[in-house]
């Protein structure tokens, strides 16, 4: 389908905290188009001077909300644009976005499942979008993220995905690499084989991998769904860098 | 064993998606890739992209060859297609 | 070029050149750390297999392994060095062997005017043989003190302080000495054959 991408300009609505160094901005835009969960919007940002940077946001929100899109920003420190987004920008504020963007990294109901999704800390996003999607859409087909995070606090999205597990079979399994809470009965450890084996095998051979999360667990991951035996063409990754892109 | 540093600059195609987009006029990434020196196939999305750079260099996932450099210049997008199974960029880019 | 949408409150990272402002070149914006950049993966040549060498229109190639090239005279210079992705950092220090000195150990053929260098990880770049010599080029090995680390360019990298960085070649593994200049890796796609920041000669055509 082409469709030439413009930039437009969106004006920040909402902002709500996640976790200490997380925050989610809602974008009102003025020409939204349904997006696919998984794609992204670059984002614009351009000093008086003329001085520009552009960054790469998933888009957090199922697109059966219209006419606007959350985005998840991670601070990065030291950043240019996440503490700028974190700290500066307010409710009115309005900036330049071009999307939704992306075909690659794309899931929604008419694709089907059953769908295993592995995120890695901020790579949470994009795959958040899809579970919202494949909610408000009640779609049936199994479904299972597993999330690492550093620590229990740094769970983006924790209160929610509590409230979607369960509904039309989603399961959410968590490792946390750096401190697990007393009593923590989730993984505690990297992703690994044995992990991945567990949390693969229930979901049958017709499954549909999607991995997101900085580059090396991507490629752990990814190499160890293969391991496996997931087919590399079920197998979908996303890149981040520390913060989107 | 990469360095962080090293982790941070190495992205995807997903990340080029944009700028593809306004190459190509459409999106890009599910388009398959074939390396011109060792034969690996991806998705345009799938291959590692290095954007850190004057340019962006999309590289084969098994063998780091380069599969496409672009760079923008304020007068004018240059394309670099070195890959095969991948289309021209239209003409006039 | 486009109408800009100036975005509220948006300054980005960049520091304020006081009294620096002459010692940097148009279009460029001070910085104080060293921005990483890279059209590849890093590599990591074991130094036991290392070499560099000079090659091409020279009446005899010379290589020097790892131990060999620590042994040639080196120096410590400070240099300014500018990005053509617009930040320029002040007074680096880097520890290297001057071209002059490598060149010694070759006799240049009379048709030799320009050099290609060359990377581990194919990477090369181009530039005429007069503006590599009389000490404005080396090949370093350190940086602040410390051996040269591989985001950075190590275990060598070349470094022509009045080009834009992007001519001094990362993970530099020899020199070709040629009669024909040969656009390199950026040359050969939009970038400014030469490449002098103080004309901003950034692009093809500037």
């Amino acid at each position: 389908m082409k469709r030439t991408l413009e930039w437009q300009i969106a004006t920040v609505t909402a902002i709500k905290p996640e976790t200490a160094e997380v925050t989610t901005l809602t974008l009102r835009l003025p020409d939204w188009t349904a997006h696919r969960p998984g794609q992204h919007y670059d984002i614009r940002l351009t000093a008086e001077d003329g001085y520009a940077a552009q960054r790469s946001y998933s888009v957090a929100s199922e697109p059966e909300r219209t006419g606007e899109v959350d985005i998840t920003v991670e601070r990065i420190p030291d950043g240019e644009v996440s503490p700028f987004l974190l700290d500066t920008v307010v409710v009115g504020d309005r900036f330049e976005v071009r999307g939704p963007i992306g075909g690659y990294f794309v899931w929604d109901g008419s694709v089907g499942g059953p769908l295993l999704l592995v995120a890695g800390g901020s790579g949470v996003v994009p795959l958040m979008a899809m579970l919202r999607h494949r909610a408000a859409a009640r779609v049936s087909a199994p479904a299972r993220l597993l999330y690492s995070a550093r620590t229990y606090e740094q769970i983006i999205y924790g209160p929610e995905l509590d409230m979607l597990v369960g509904q039309n079979g989603l399961k959410v399994s968590y490792t946390l690499t750096r401190q697990q809470p007393p009593g923590w009965k989730g993984y505690g450890r990297r992703i690994d084989d044995a992990m991945l084996r567990d949390v693969s095998a229930p979901l049958g051979q017709d499954v549909l991998a999607y991995v997101c999360g900085p580059t090396a667990l991507v490629e752990v991951a990814a190499d160890g769904l293969e391991r496996v035996g997931l087919p590399a063409d079920r197998i979908r990754t996303e890149r981040f860098g520390p913060s989107g892109t | 064993m990469s360095e962080p540093i090293d982790e941070e600059l190495v992205l995807d195609g997903n990340a080029v998606a944009g700028a593809l987009s306004e190459i190509y006029g459409d999106d890009m990434t599910t388009v398959l890739a074939e390396c011109a020196s060792c034969g690996q196939v991806d998705p345009i999305g799938g291959l590692v992209a290095f954007v850190h750079a004057p340019g962006i260099v999309l590289r084969c996932t098994a063998c780091a060859t380069v599969i496409i450099r672009i760079v923008h210049t304020p007068k004018r997008t240059l394309v670099d297609v070195q890959g095969k199974r991948i289309p021209q960029p239209p003409t006039g880019t | 070029m486009p109408e800009k949408f100036v975005t509220r409150g948006f300054v980005g990272r960049r520091e304020s050149a006081g009294t620096q402002a002459n010692r940097i070149p148009p279009g460029q914006h001070l910085v104080k750390d060293f921005p990483v950049l890279s059209a590849g993966p890093t590599p990591r040549t074991d130094l036991a297999k290392w070499t560099f060498g000079i090659e091409g229109l020279v009446k005899e190639p010379a290589q020097w392994r790892w131990s060999e090239f620590q042994k040639l005279p080196a120096q410590e210079f400070v240099k300014d060095i500018s990005c053509v992705t617009k930040w320029t950092k002040l007074d680096t220090h880097w520890r290297g062997v001057s071209l002059d000195i490598l060149l010694e150990h070759v006799e240049l053929d009379r048709r030799a005017a320009f050099v290609t260098a060359f990377s581990d990880g194919g990477y090369t770049t181009n530039a005429p043989l007069p503006e590599l010599i009389d000490g404005q080029a080396f090949v370093a090995y350190g940086y602040e003190g410390k051996p040269l680390a591989p985001e950075h360019g190590g275990p060598a990298r070349l470094v022509v302080p009045h080009l834009y960085f992007w001519k001094s070649a990362k993970w530099i593994r020899g020199l070709r000495v040629m009669d024909k200049d040969v656009p390199g890796f950026w040359e050969s796609l939009g970038y400014n054959n030469h490449g002098d920041p103080w004309k901003e000669e950034r692009y093809t055509g500037d």
